[in-house]
């Protein structure tokens, strides 16, 4: 197992230089310019100066060593720098935003706690309450509660965001006035008041986005579940007389889980990436709406270090529900 | 109209209550929303309509632009006219006088110099300034005391209130910028989240793209203002989601460009808890007819260039027969209601400077008919659609994403259909088609179709550069990258040398003559631009919230200083 | 199903062995379920593929059509009219013919793909690296860049090989196809490389079984559990999908109605007249919940442990 780890870890860094590379040339190539965000008075002159400034007219493959410098040596010595209060990086280009003329890094930071909160939270919710629907929808398959399941889950995953986020700020904000439409992120916690009015901004998306995932978990725990109530050893442990509770939710449950828990493990990146419709439903300004809001705006070195921070979340969640697939279940071998 | 006279209303009241509390952060907390969120507090790093606003709160220039238009002194003691002796007889000099006693938010004076600092901050070459335009045709600015900056031009400037003027052009502290002029502008993140300025607040914290945090300036001029303490910029979502964060909600007391459906706009009203202002400046939705063949089957490189002219948009009779199909109150009433009316003009404000052309206002269809049969345009195969010498009168019509635009695009396309002209519609991502990349087909100076529709206007209050767009120097090609403004590729000799007149008028009546005469080339002499509609700025406004006076010739914000509580 | 039909043609004898492909169907048969299921997603189909040819949109000029805005249901128009004055029955069935192609499509090409390289990576252990590391890419790449350079690169080549409304049709399933694959990938190769170990597949290899055969007979029908469950989700997210590409003005143009898109362009008036992002919703929740059921029969009628009881 160790030797498989670290072979995979290897494995990783070749693999994402060559996603960065991939990444950085697609997001290139893609038609738009950081002029789409420059009005139409502003004669063309001052446009191309504008342009020349945030340094869009340099060779692809220049700003490509460029930004893997800035990313994998100048990024990391100004996190060092910030929490040693040393001085490697000092002088030392940063990754620029188009947009914001600031350290892409500096916003990143900044966007990670609301991402994390919300997101965070919708994902543990969705999943707390995708595997107990889950499990009893197997085991009563058919019943009128699995019906129901069916049908919300069902509901739930072909309705989109967009809508349900749209729905809720109707029925809650405007006509109830329960919960703010609105996310605040400059909100400190400070007292019991404050923590209220944290939660109560936050109820509405984690319900909208719990849901989305609790729906489609739902329906992997559900089928998982019936794939292993039906195996053999289910009828060899009910014959040895073991009680129907110890049969499914220790033997069935334990091997259902096994997909399942890969599907949650590769499921955390989606959070770090946000959920981008719900983050802009709620205003909720974190990562997803960071890159919406710069795939929109053509701001290049934005969107190319938040894929790629993703897709280094992607590989290294992708590696641990690997390693966790081989220890939950001893018949799988990794040689 | 009723919303007219509510406004007006609601505008007396402000006078009296303004003077009644009048004391400096006495109101507590304003909460304002721009769904499209500041990205940055330096107009001079970006023109971005979202990012000058906010920044406006903070800095300020010698002049601004009122609601009606004119200019008023800001940090300037008076506005200098020729009059006044402020402006030189020939037009070549302006000089300004500071208000004595003037400090920056960090308690230092404001000096001359510091105007002096913006404008090298801004000629820089490799500074990439945002509003360099603003300081075109400067010969020199000159400081011969500390209140006085005195702008020398390279000739006579009929619009002198250029530089210095407006929310696009406000003074920057020296000793803050002092290092960050040409390519280190943009390395001075903390300068550019969070200028010293003059204006009546100051920022406390800034979320780029998210969210900014403002208090009262200690030091603003005025020691009875602003009435806020504290202000808050939130920003994300879109134009409904704001509006209904201020109208149905009552979360936010502002909320800017809330462009939204007339039924929507009825609803929100309905809600009794804010009203919607609506003002109008130069903005124009037009149709602009591509003069040039953008058939795909011509060589790339030479699609929509002067080598192949329109097979048939270069017809006059064709152009007009298609504007005349068009029902421009029918395109209000279903996209912009209050916010919008139709127009024929391309230049529909200033007063001075719009022509009285108002024909396009009624549509035609039989006209429309009748013109194209002339033209020679007939149904010979009886399919419905017209034809000519085996060529059939077949439209691509493009735009930006935009459900207004788009619900425009099925109307038109509907007229054009019953007058018998094939349309296909095509719609692109605004941050494709307004991106002006070399590399991709659809953007909208390429021009990859026959007719494209958008909205533009022009800064401020004088229309010569905008009409100046037009010239035949600056038509889009390969050579040039596509980067000429003259979208249509329109090119008159005669529209060239008035345009030349133009830049050597002074007297103002003569000015507004020559511009409403180029208007009507362009419009209803040649249909060449389609004018649609006239938009309007549409934004929302709590009923607790006073002081607010929507003005379309300067950031939305430019009265904040004002703004106060209704109890 | 092929073969089922060709031994229905003949009489059947009682003694002679049944086609599995007979047991299946008839299992299938028993599945409430699955019936229903397939009713609805009939009913649908028949509605946008037949129904504009029973109903025709009534012919008004723009003008007309204007006066007739925002009206509520009635015979004339069963759903009501839009904000321009659309039939908005007769949108709905347009828009129902490409979200069901779209989503069918979109999700076939998915699946086939999914499937395809998760059992590859599974089954041989040399494959598992290099496959398992693109599915790493694909799932890293910002989709939106990705999908406005597909469009940039292959839609003037597309239109022209399919013609314009073909060659968009193409080229959003493919975009979508290409880009949804990730998930069941994973997923069956993970169930893969537990069932690799299982005993059947090593009985069967132990006997000399070639691995295609292995694959084919062994491995998949095990796999179809995850897959229909993928399947169903691919379905939904394929629709929602589109509506958003053609919504970034990648998709079929603007005044080409979708059930994605009347939803979203129905989100404006949602408060004034919620019917409008009720139908487009209904429709496209009735589509996911009948394939869903389908798939859930199709499961059980291929479980032979099932089918037995």
């Amino acid at each position: 197992m160790l030797t498989y780890i670290i072979r995979r870890l290897l494995l990783a860094i070749p693999t994402l230089l060559l996603i960065s590379l991939v990444i950085f040339f697609l997001v290139d190539l893609a038609p738009g310019s950081p002029a789409s965000e420059i009005p139409l008075t502003v004669p063309a002159e001052v446009r191309a100066k504008i342009l020349e400034s945030m340094g869009v007219n340099d060779p692809v493959y220049v700003r490509y060593l460029l930004w893997l410098k800035q990313f994998v040596w100048v990024e990391p010595m100004n996190l060092i720098d910030h929490w040693f209060g040393t001085t490697f990086a000092e002088g030392q280009q940063r990754i620029i935003s188009y947009q914001t003329r600031g350290p892409v890094f500096d916003i990143i930071v900044q966007r990670i706690p609301q991402t994390m909160t919300v997101i965070g939270t919708a994902y543990i919710v969705g999943v707390l309450i995708a595997i107990p629907i889950g499990i009893y929808s197997a085991y009563r398959q058919y019943s009128w509660f699995d019906q129901a399941g069916t049908f919300v889950a069902m509901v739930g995953f072909s309705v989109p965001t967009f809508f349900t986020g749209v729905l809720l700020i109707v029925i809650f904000a405007v006509k109830l006035q329960w919960f703010p439409s609105i996310y605040d992120t400059t909100l400190k916690i400070t007292d019991w008041a404050s923590f209220m009015k944290q939660v109560k901004q936050m109820v509405m998306p984690v319900t909208v986005l719990a849901l989305f995932n609790a729906a489609t978990l739902s329906r992997y725990m559900r089928s998982s579940m019936l794939e292993n109530l039906g195996q053999d050893y289910v009828r060899t442990a009910r014959a040895k007389g073991m009680s129907e509770r110890t049969v499914v939710l220790k033997h069935v449950l334990r091997n259902s889980l096994i997909p399942v828990v890969t599907v949650i493990a590769l499921g955390i990146p989606s959070i770090f990436g946000g959920a981008i419709i719900t983050e802009q439903v709620f205003k909720v300004n974190g990562l997803g709406a960071a890159l919406i809001g710069a795939i929109h705006a053509n701001d290049l070195p934005t969107v190319q270090t938040l894929a790629f921070i993703f897709a280094v979340l992607i590989v290294t969640f992708n590696l641990i529900a690997d390693v966790l697939y081989g220890l939950l279940d001893p018949r799988i071998r990794y040689a | 109209m009723k919303l007219r006279s509510a406004l007006l209303g609601a505008a007396a009241f402000t006078a009296l209550a303004s003077a009644a509390w009048a004391e400096r952060g006495a109101d507590g907390h304003v909460n304002v929303l721009y769904w499209q969120a500041p990205s940055i507090l330096n107009p001079y790093l970006s023109s971005g309509t979202k990012d000058v606003e906010a920044s406006s709160l903070i800095l300020e220039g010698m002049a601004g632009f009122n609601e009606k238009g004119e200019v008023f002194p800001r940090l300037a003691e008076s506005v200098p006219t020729v009059d006044n002796g402020g402006v030189s007889a020939d037009l070549t000099q302006i000089t300004w006088k500071l208000k004595p006693g003037l400090l920056w938010s960090d308690g230092t004076p404001v000096t001359s110099a510091d105007a002096a600092f913006t404008y090298e901050y801004c000629k820089h070459p490799e500074g990439g300034c945002a509003q360099a335009a603003r300081f075109e045709g400067i010969k020199s600015i000159e400081t011969p005391d500390d209140l006085t900056v005195v702008i020398t031009f390279d000739g006579p400037k009929p619009n002198p209130y250029q530089a210095f003027v407006g929310g696009t052009s406000p003074i920057i502290q020296k000793a803050q910028f002092a290092n960050c002029l040409g390519a280190a502008a943009s390395t001075c993140t903390d300068q550019n989240f969070g200028p010293i300025g003059t204006g009546p607040f100051r920022v406390t914290e800034f979320k780029t793209n998210d969210t900014v945090s403002l208090e009262a300036n200690p030091n603003y001029r005025d020691a009875a203002k602003p009435a806020f303490a504290t202000m808050t910029i939130k920003g994300g979502g879109d134009a409904e989601a704001a509006a209904r964060a201020v109208m149905e909600t009552g979360e936010f007391d502002y909320a800017w460009n809330t462009q939204i459906n007339p039924d929507m706009q009825a609803q929100m009203i309905a809600a009794g808890k804010g009203t919607l202002l609506n003002g109008f400046g130069t903005l124009v939705e037009r149709i602009e007819m591509n003069m040039t063949d953008p058939s795909p089957d011509l060589p790339e490189g030479e699609r929509s260039t002067t080598k192949h002219p329109h097979p048939f948009l270069t017809d006059i009779r064709v152009r007009k027969a298609l504007s005349m199909a068009i029902d421009r109150q029918v395109l209000v009433d279903v996209g912009y209601g209050n916010a919008g009316r139709p127009t024929c003009n391309l230049v529909p404000a200033p007063e001075l400077y719009a022509s009285d052309n108002t024909e396009c206002l009624t549509q035609d269809m039989e006209g429309a008919k009748a013109l194209l049969d002339e033209a020679g345009w007939t149904d010979s195969d009886g399919d419905g659609i017209r034809d000519k010498d085996g060529k059939k009168l077949s439209i691509l019509y493009q735009t930006s994403t935009n459900p207004v635009r788009q619900d425009f695009q099925a109307l038109i396309k509907g007229w054009w259909n019953e007058v018998g002209v094939e349309v296909e519609l095509k719609n692109i991502d605004a941050s494709v088609y307004f991106g002006g990349d070399a590399g991709s087909p659809d953007t909208f100076q390429k021009f990859y179709a026959d007719v494209e529709m958008y909205a533009n206007n022009f800064d401020g209050t004088d229309p010569e550069p905008y009409l100046a767009q037009y010239l035949c120097d600056k038509i889009p090609g390969p050579d040039n990258q596509w980067q000429g403004e003259n979208i249509n590729r329109f090119c008159d000799p005669a529209y060239d040398a008035l345009v030349k007149e133009l830049a050597t008028t002074a007297d103002m009546a003569k000015r507004g003559e020559i511009a409403k005469k180029l208007n009507d080339m362009l419009t209803k002499d040649s249909y060449t631009v389609v004018a649609l509609v006239d938009r309007g700025r549409l934004s929302a406004a709590s009923n607790t919230l006073g002081g607010v006076v929507l003005n379309t010739w300067d950031t939305e914000l430019w009265n904040a200083q004002d703004w106060f509580r209704v109890k | 199903m092929r073969d089922a039909a060709g031994t229905q043609a003949k009489p059947v004898r009682m003694e002679r062995p049944r086609s599995q492909w007979r047991d299946v169907w008839d299992q299938f048969k028993t599945h409430k379920g699955a019936l229903v299921g397939m009713t609805v997603l009939a009913l649908l189909v028949a509605f946008v593929v037949i129904g504009p040819f029973l109903w025709h949109e009534e012919q008004l000029t723009t003008t007309e059509k204007i006066l007739m805005k925002n009206k509520p249901a009635s015979f004339r128009f069963p759903m009501g009219t839009d904000h321009l004055g659309r039939d908005y029955f007769y949108r709905m069935m347009q828009g129902g013919r490409v979200s069901i192609a779209v989503g069918f499509v979109a999700m076939t090409i998915s699946i086939l793909i999914g499937t395809t390289i998760g059992t590859l990576a599974g089954f041989f252990k040399r494959l598992d690296g290099p496959l398992m590391r693109l599915t790493d890419l694909f799932l890293s790449l910002p989709l939106l860049p990705l999908l406005l350079v597909m469009v940039m690169l292959f839609r003037d080549a597309l239109a022209r090989v399919f013609g314009p409304e073909l060659g968009t049709f193409v080229l959003i399933v493919i975009a979508i196809g290409v880009t949804s694959w990730m998930q069941s990938a994973r997923i069956v190769r993970g169930e893969v490389l537990a069932l690799k170990e299982r005993e059947f597949v090593l009985a069967a290899r132990s006997v000399g079984t070639p691995n295609r055969r292995l694959i084919l007979r062994h491995v998949l029908p095990n796999v179809v559990s995850p897959v229909m469950v993928a399947a169903t989700l691919n379905i939904a997210e394929a629709i929602i999908t589109e509506s958003a590409l053609s919504f970034l003005g990648l998709g079929f143009p603007p005044d080409f109605p979708t059930w994605g898109r009347l939803l979203y362009d129905g989100l404006s008036y949602m408060q004034q007249y919620p019917e409008r992002v009720m139908w487009p919703g209904l429709a496209i929740s009735l589509t996911v919940l009948a394939v869903n059921y389908i798939g859930d029969g199709l499961r059980d009628a291929l479980d032979p442990r099932i089918r037995g009881r």
